[in-house]
């Protein structure tokens, strides 16, 4: 219990204690050139000078020598980055530097800018790295993945929505107006992470803080929600708040390979999913002009459920009965869920307003029996 | 007899006790409860102490224990269609209670655990003394019928039949099981049944709960006669704690009652009675005198002078309340009433919502409450109340010792 204690905090403080820190001072006893490892990019290349270094202050010389412009990268093992530098276009020259501690990363270079990038492993030595389990960095490297693309691929559908308010077409925006939800509504627990895009947004009328203007300042598609289905018309300001929207979105997108993501938070976050659809979506009050909180609703438990899916191997180990348990209410979850629409390759959902109290009840109790055993999967992957 | 205040013993004297002069010796020595009797330790712990209750015995405590200030009543409906799953909430269930009953926390407790698991126990009941925290569990018709136990059913319980006035509402009626949560801190009692609703989940879950404050009825003679919402006290002549003779003649069921499983427990009906308090409270002292069949200050009934005189009922009106539940005008059924005051918030009409949440206990809902509450169809009473949710459910025997568990007999194989 202690020992299990113990490492879990490790693991955590670990993955915690990095920051990139540019421009700071090196340490006297070290020649500058031993701290320096030479990255030379190209459109399918990555040379590194270096596999290994002492731990501490580490720069990266960058030279693209490819023809596309690319990025560098350095990753923890869970591919959350410790540091990088964006937009090094064919033949020009780059420097990075670091703090790293005793671990093992990856230099990654993305020619394009995109995809995973060509890898070289990076072995810092010094100190005591803690002891990681590879399954577990490897299930937080697939949900950082995950999370990037649901981002990749909410942009055209949001711009879908943005463009059909911006051309004034209350029916088009009315009908692209859930499905541009799915993906921020899967992996919710990471947007909100960064604390000051999901108030941009997601925030209901409800969620404005004391002296804030719903005029002025409500923006979001709950804003937007409001003046499609309750004021049933498009103003001006709809159409800047559309524009918005598609820049705070944007900036997601562009952030969510540095969210600080964990096995403990992954846990955390399936459960924070299904507290979402206990607290807003059963209640009706997350689409209460929309009502396509069933939407919503599916999309947190897919978010959650994914989660769940790459720590399941761990959490076996240490819980056979919870992962037994888990199946068994996601599945029942799932299956009631289905009850609502027509077919199981849709999103259309049965509008929220015409699901009946006792209905809701049947919901609510299905998320109570998900989210009771779902909250100790972070112990079970943290023992 | 003359009678005085503190004759709970005299009258107790009569029944079942080692002999009338032992009884009213000890009425004499200042009218203590607490005899010590055959087979028990000691007497009813004292409200003001917190002491804990004890868990097991041949009877589910919460029933004859001398009724606590507090209840938290939830009834649940099961989900689970695995009856192996379901007999192992119960031991889950009976674990808890007889750790919280006796004060402690369940599982490993509120905190000091993992740091990335939610603690077992929810935590608002630490410090708190067991505060005579009794926990009772009753099975409802429902529930024999979803694990196929139809043949096991009693006979004694009954769907209870429509009343006259009734104005039922769904969603607080009826449950597959139920738990009694009495507690002298209300605080104890929620935290009971929140940590119990809690381990159900996935298996059963709360269909309606009820809080009530207040006790309307006393199982403790001695001690002053609550009083209801309308100002009245309630639970005169209510069957008391240590009135072994009539336990089992009204509320025990005995072995030739049967089933056998069901030797040592009892029937609840619950009956949640919206009172109408503002104009109840615009009628004449006369009026409401007239419709109890007692006077409001003593409680004694009409043309006597005190509570505890026996009532005569042909001085009361013909629809006075006393006179239809009295058990000589239903042929001697008599009920352990156990009920709570409750308010819950207003009506959306600036009413208060309150009134009486009726807990009864007896041996037969047959020959008990199904009885009296038809007799009761001509009640004057009746145009100041309303029943508005009602279950009913058979209680189990009690938990006998640390191996058993609520439901046993029911569940298990051999029994």
């Amino acid at each position: 219990m202690r020992a299990a204690r113990l490492s879990a905090v490790t693991a955590v403080a670990v993955v915690s204690a990095l920051t990139a820190v540019t421009g700071c001072t090196e340490k006297s006893d070290a020649k500058s050139g031993d701290r320096v490892i030479t990255v030379t990019a190209t459109d399918s290349e990555c040379e590194t000078s270096a596999k290994e270094i002492s731990a501490g202050h580490v720069e990266l010389a960058i030279e693209n020598k490819g023809s596309k412009v690319t990025e560098v990268y350095i990753l923890f093992p869970d591919d959350r980055v410790v540091t990088e530098r964006e937009n090094i276009g064919p033949g020009t020259k780059q420097r990075v530097t670091a703090e790293v501690k005793a671990g093992s990363y990856q230099i990654a270079c993305k020619p394009g800018m995109k995809g995973d990038g060509i890898r070289q492993d990076l072995k810092v030595t010094g100190g005591k790295a803690a002891a990681r389990d590879p399954r577990l960095d490897a299930a937080v490297a697939a949900y950082r993945k995950y999370a990037q693309e649901q981002a990749d691929a909410t942009l055209p559908l949001a711009k879908t929505f943005a463009e059909a308010v911006k051309a004034g077409d209350l029916e088009a925006a009315k009908k692209a107006y859930a499905p541009s939800r799915i993906g921020w509504e899967r992996t919710e627990p990471v947007a909100e992470s960064f604390g000051d895009i999901d108030p941009k947004v997601d925030v209901r009328a409800d969620g404005l803080e004391e002296g804030q203007d719903p005029a002025t300042d409500w923006t979001g598609w709950h804003r937007l929600e409001k003046s499609l289905w309750q004021d049933k018309k498009i103003t001006d300001r709809d159409k800047q708040l559309a524009d918005q929207l598609i820049t705070d979105l944007t900036d997601w997108q562009n952030r969510v390979g540095k969210a600080e993501i964990t096995p403990t938070s992954m846990a955390n976050g399936a459960k924070e999913l299904l507290d979402e659809v206990a607290t807003g979506k059963v209640t009706g009050e997350e689409e209460r002009y929309s009502h396509t909180d069933l939407v919503d609703f599916k999309a947190n438990v897919e978010g959650a459920q994914k989660s769940y899916e790459l720590l399941k191997p761990v959490a076996k180990e240490n819980d056979a009965a919870l992962v037994t348990e888990l199946d068994k209410q996601f599945a029942a979850l799932n299956t009631l869920l289905d009850k609502y629409r027509p077919n199981t390759t849709s999103y259309e959902f049965t509008s929220y307003d015409k699901v009946g109290a006792a209905d809701r009840k049947e919901l609510s109790d299905a998320v109570n029996a998900l989210a009771e055993p779902l909250s100790k999967l972070a112990a079970a992957v943290a023992k | 007899m003359t009678q005085s205040q503190g004759d709970g013993p005299s009258r107790r004297a009569l029944i079942g006790w080692g002999g009338a002069g032992l009884a009213l010796g000890a009425a004499a020595a200042g009218g203590a409860v607490a005899v010590t009797r055959g087979g028990e330790d000691s007497g009813p712990p004292d409200a003001g102490a917190g002491a804990a209750v004890a868990f097991h015995g041949p009877h589910q405590a919460g029933i004859a224990t001398p009724v606590q200030d507090r209840l938290h009543f939830a009834a649940f409906d099961v989900t689970t269609t695995d009856r192996a799953e379901f007999v192992r909430l119960l031991k889950d269930w009976t674990d808890a209670a007889r750790r919280m009953t006796a004060g402690k926390a369940v599982g490993e407790g509120a905190f000091g655990g993992l740091p990335e698991a939610p603690p077992d126990d929810t935590g608002e009941a630490l410090g708190l003394k067991p505060s005579r925290l009794t926990l009772t569990v009753g099975f409802g018709p429902s529930l024999f019928r979803k694990f196929g136990l139809d043949a096991r059913r009693p006979d004694a319980l009954i769907d209870l039949p429509r009343f006259a006035g009734d104005a039922l509402d769904a969603t607080r009626s009826d449950g597959d099981l139920c738990v009694q949560a009495c507690a002298d801190d209300p605080q104890v009692a929620v935290h009971a049944i929140r940590n119990l609703a809690r381990i159900g989940m996935g298996k059963v879950v709360i269909r309606w709960s009820q809080l009530g404050f207040g006790k309307t009825s006393s199982t403790t003679p001695d001690a002053q006669t609550p009083r209801n919402l309308m100002g009245f006290k309630d639970g005169t002549r209510n069957i008391a704690g240590t009135e072994t003779g009539r336990l089992e003649k009204f509320v025990w069921v005995g072995e030739k009652d049967g089933p056998a499983w069901m030797t040592g427990g009892s029937y609840l009906v619950a009956r949640r009675i919206r009172m109408h308090i503002e104009t109840w409270d615009r009628t004449s002292l006369q009026e409401q005198e007239d419709i109890f069949g007692r006077d409001k200050g003593e409680g004694a009934p009409v043309g006597k002078a005190k509570e505890r005189d026996e009532p005569f009922l042909k001085a009361m009106l013909p629809d006075a309340h006393v006179r239809l539940a009295h058990p000589d005008s239903n042929g001697g059924a008599t009920l352990l009433r156990r009920g709570y005051s409750f308010t819950d918030g207003t009506d959306g009409l600036g009413r208060l919502e309150a009134g009486l949440f009726f807990l009864a206990y007896q041996r037969d809902v047959r020959e008990g409450f199904v009885r009296v509450q038809r007799n009761l169809a001509t009640d004057a009473l009746n145009e100041y109340i309303q029943h508005v949710g009602s279950a009913v459910f058979a209680i189990p025997p009690g938990v006998r010792d640390q191996d058993d568990w609520w439901g046993r007999t029911l569940f298990s194989e051999e029994a």
